[in-house]
């Protein structure tokens, strides 16, 4: 979808303008616990408790437990109670892609965002106007969940977590080449790849399998439960066992995923003279891979790159731009050089689950 | 280019030695020539062209992006030649004839950086980076710039070109000084379809001899009367070779011991080595007839540029202790004490206030030898006593033998300097240290405005054995303060903390560091668990040792 006409649909909204508008900030606003609409009575990610929630994904620093009530998608409702237990939320309603509801004066509408399996970006229309709220996305293509649409609207909120140029991600299966390059070089060695425990882990197993291997994966035990929750989805991972019980010299020659933490701490010496991997796009710059002590680091990310994020903004023909957490500064002011209205966000507590996913103390397996 | 840019790539991510020799063996069996041979010439800086200037490709980014977006993109990233690779536009060359120019080959770039014209030269450096990816951007651009840190030192590059034919390093470094790039007959040497190549080269380097550290226990079955001694010099080992070439011309060359040629940072040498002939010996800063002290001697060392001011402040000069050969004389088969006789004639022959003898040490007994090593000022070294870092023992028959054989040298080193330090803060270490914290940052005590305080004096991640590293590891882990980052702050109090051993060489002034000393060579020698870090040392003490270093070595360069 990058390169697609930029901003036709703007266009045709343009002849719209008789009917009076909202506006935008009239239906969604930052305020400390995320963003808020006044009209539907509810926030969109809300980083504290909040009577509504409607949640875009998963990943823990946008979903989080002790709401009143959540709408979400089935899989980001599944994936929220392997976390947090039965009871996470007070009543829960699952959604479908493109399915409309309508909740005070808005309707919501949940279109896939490509980010990890059931990842959604939430329309909000009130009236005339449409704000797409797109939480986390990527337009790179990804084995293991819905690919991403780009969805007309007014208002667009993005992310920024890599909006400077120098981030471009290439194509995810050449990393993975590098990967099983490096496992044929060392056999000796196990290959250890850090990769985050939702998404990310089970993106690089089904690459590595359309790569054509298929001897078994090894999985750290905080991993276990959400790969067997994609399998149950129907994703196909081939054989994956737990890295548990497993005899150090059993290890060599393999690969095995683990969160990133646990790549470069105690649990390590349980691998033969382990090559450290990391799957992320934050290994696109070479010091943000040595500081993590990374020997062979894999550009593979679960957010859009700098030429996805611009061409995304293109494509919904948006004319006003959100940006929330990231780089916003770089990504505001070439909103602005292409004639965009843009703004930071400036909301907090985003971006904190790929920043640090750690693990409990003791839960080592 | 593309191919060898992913070799830099995965170089400068792993830290171990042998894996890095993989990874470069695996690329010169994958790469056909020319390629491979000028990745070997790239990697052990055997290339040459002008080099770019930092400017020059600044300005090429900046006609392509946003000034904005450049600087807040180089403010992340850190590197200029790492940003420009990264944000560099996806094919902007008006030039292009078709879709997918294939990018340029390794060969291709080298041989046209070495004619090209420095008005071309943004021209096709953009041309270049339209046509690699991001890798390869970055390959060129620190090739280009001259920039390639990556850690790898010519000797491992050879040392893996030689595994490809089960040769030993040494071969190849002894035909090395006759090969030029791309080496097409050293890899058809080695792959087996093709003749060793020959060394022309009138002024070769012969492998080096080296020394067993001797222990207490060896001695029992040593003789003394077997042996001769002599000082062990703390300097830089260096063969210093010369030889007609077929035009009766002399050639003079100066190597390391690895073989490297350091000819030309020496330059002030060059003339006193008059002979045919290849001495063994080292290099030292010599003062008004007094040898000076590593310390001095490191001033010199590692500069780009030889000024007159440098080869006048620290004049150089060679201390000889054998003779490889006389002339066209190979006397590597001949006994040591043979070769000392024919290296004395040599000496005095040359005449040459710049070269001289090792003198050597007379001694009864191995206790005898003991009390010169303690003393070696009293024992015959003399006002040279300061550069003295031990004893050479060389057996009388020894011929000379590459490598390290068994029971022919041994170097029986000075007693360090030791002193006792609290250790302040953790690291993690690297590769198969990764898990551990390796990396120890050491402090001693100074009274502070706050009163009595710890100021870090040094740093270490060696010396220490598998099981005290597990043992420090868990240490650390169970007294962290603070974390930053990688690092940790452990606990550090009069009676709470650990008490590292710290041996080390010497000590010199340092700006950077707080304390303003920085020590050479410091390793863990013993963890002390018994002590109370109140009871470690004061910075006071490091100030002594280096105010009788520095008194000594300030008297010397006053009289010149």
């Amino acid at each position: 979808m990058r390169g697609s006409s930029p901003r036709m649909t703007a266009k045709h909204r343009g002849g719209t303008d008789y009917i009076p508008k909202m506006r935008p900030q009239d239906i969604l606003s930052p305020v400390a616990a995320g963003l808020f609409c006044k009209g539907g009575n509810f926030h969109v990610d809300p980083v504290r408790p909040v009577e509504r929630a409607v949640i875009t994904h998963g990943h823990s620093d946008h979903a989080r437990a002790g709401h009143g009530a959540v709408l979400a998608t089935q899989e980001t409702l599944d994936i929220m109670r392997l976390r947090y237990g039965e009871n996470f939320a007070g009543s829960t309603q699952a959604v479908r892609y493109g399915e409309e509801i309508r909740l005070g004066d808005v309707t919501v509408k949940f279109h896939p965002a490509g980010h990890v399996l059931g990842s959604a970006q939430i329309a909000v229309s009130c009236k005339d106007t449409c704000i797409v709220a797109s939480g986390d996305y990527k337009d790179q293509r990804d084995p293991t969940c819905a690919p991403f649409e780009a969805v007309p609207c007014d208002v667009f909120i993005t992310e920024a977590t890599f909006g400077l140029p120098v981030f471009r991600h290439g194509d995810a299966a050449l990393e993975v080449k590098k990967l099983l390059a490096s496992v044929t070089l060392f056999p000796e060695r196990a290959h250890l790849v850090g990769a985050y425990s939702l998404g990310k882990a089970q993106r690089v197993i089904a690459l590595i399998r359309e790569a054509g291997y298929d001897a078994p994966i090894y999985l750290h035990g905080a991993m276990e439960k959400i790969t067997h929750y994609y399998q149950t989805r129907g994703i196909a991972l081939g054989e994956l066992k737990p890295v548990r019980g497993m005899k150090k010299a059993d290890l060599a020659g393999t690969i095995a995923l683990a969160p990133p933490t646990a790549t470069s701490d105690i649990w390590t010496r349980r691998f033969p003279d382990p090559v450290t991997a990391f799957a992320s796009g934050w290994m696109r710059v070479r010091a943000r891979a040595r500081q993590r002590g990374v020997e062979l680091p894999l550009v593979i990310s679960d957010h859009a790159d700098w030429d996805g994020l611009t061409a995304t903004i293109q494509a919904t023909g948006a004319g006003e731009i959100w940006v929330t957490h990231g780089q916003e500064d770089a990504l505001v002011h070439w909103c602005q050089t292409q004639g965009l209205a843009a703004r930071p966000l400036d909301l907090v507590g985003y971006g904190d689950e790929e920043e640090s996913e750690t693990l409990a103390e003791g839960e080592e397996a | 280019m593309n191919r060898f840019a992913e070799l830099l790539d995965r170089l400068a991510y792993e830290p171990g030695r042998n894996n890095k020799l993989r990874l470069i063996e695996a690329y010169f069996r994958a790469v056909g020539d020319p390629d491979r041979g000028y990745a070997l010439a790239a990697l052990t800086g055997a290339l040459s062209f002008k080099h770019a200037k930092p400017g020059l490709i600044r300005d090429l980014i900046m006609e392509r992006t946003d000034p904005v977006l450049f600087g807040l993109s180089y403010d992340y990233v850190g590197d200029l030649s790492e940003t420009i690779a990264l944000m560099w536009p996806r094919g902007t060359s008006p030039l292009t004839g078709h879709n997918n120019p294939p990018p340029p080959t390794l060969t291709e770039v080298v041989t046209t950086l070495r004619t090209l014209g420095k008005t071309e030269l943004p021209r096709q450096l953009a041309r270049w980076l339209d046509e690699l990816d991001e890798t390869g951007r970055w390959a060129l651009l620190k090739l280009v710039t001259g920039a390639m840190r990556i850690g790898i030192s010519a000797r491992l590059a050879k040392t893996a070109a030689a595994a490809l034919g089960n040769k030993d390093p040494h071969e190849i470094e002894l035909i090395w000084p006759g090969l030029t790039p791309p080496y097409t007959e050293l890899f058809a040497w080695l792959e087996g379809h093709g003749e060793k190549p020959a060394n022309l080269d009138p002024a070769p380097f012969r492998p080096v001899m080296l020394a067993h550290a001797i222990e207490d226990e060896d001695f029992a079955d040593l003789d003394a009367a077997d042996y001769i001694a002599e000082w062990k010099w703390d300097g830089i080992r260096v063969q210093a070779v010369s030889g007609r070439d077929a035009q009766g011309h002399l050639q003079v060359r100066l190597y390391s011991r690895t073989g490297e040629d350091i000819t030309r940072s020496f330059p002030d040498l060059t003339p006193s080595q008059h002979l045919p002939g290849a001495i063994d010996g080292e290099l030292l800063v010599m003062r008004d007839g007094r040898v000076q002290s590593f310390n001095v001697l490191q001033q010199r060392l590692n500069r780009k540029v030889v000024s007159p001011k440098l080869t006048r402040d620290f004049p150089m000069h060679l201390r000889a202790y054998d003779l490889l050969a006389d002339g066209d004389n190979d006397l590597r088969e001949l006994t040591f004490a043979e070769r000392r006789e024919k290296l004395e004639a040599f000496v005095k022959k040359l005449d040459d206030p710049r070269i001289d003898l090792s003198p050597t040490i007379a001694f009864e007994n191995w206790e005898a030898l003991r009390a010169a090593r303690a003393d070696p000022a009293s024992a015959g070294a003399g006002a040279d006593a300061e550069a003295v870092e031990g004893v050479m023992l060389k057996r009388r028959d020894a011929p000379y033998l590459p490598g390290r054989p068994k029971g022919q040298w041994w170097k029986w080193k000075r007693d360090p300097h030791i002193i006792d330090a609290v250790l302040m803060y953790a690291q993690r270490g690297h590769g198969k240290r990764s898990s551990f914290y390796s990396d120890y940052t050491f402090g001693v005590w100074t009274s502070g405005e706050e009163g009595e305080q710890l100021v870090p004096v040094g740093k270490a991640y060696f010396g220490f054995t598998d099981e005290e590293l597990i043992e420090i590891d868990r240490f650390v882990r169970r007294n962290t303060v603070e974390k930053f980052g990688p690092v940790r702050h452990v606990v550090h109090e009069p009676n709470q903390g650990l008490v590292l051993e710290v041996a080390f060489e010497g000590l010199q002034r340092s700006t950077r560091h707080k304390s303003g000393i920085a020590m050479r060579f410091p390793r863990i020698s013993r963890l002390r668990w018994d002590k109370p870090p109140r009871d470690a040392d004061r910075l006071e003490t490091l100030e002594k040792l280096l105010k009788a270093d520095t008194a000594k070595n300030l008297v010397t360069s006053d009289n010149h």
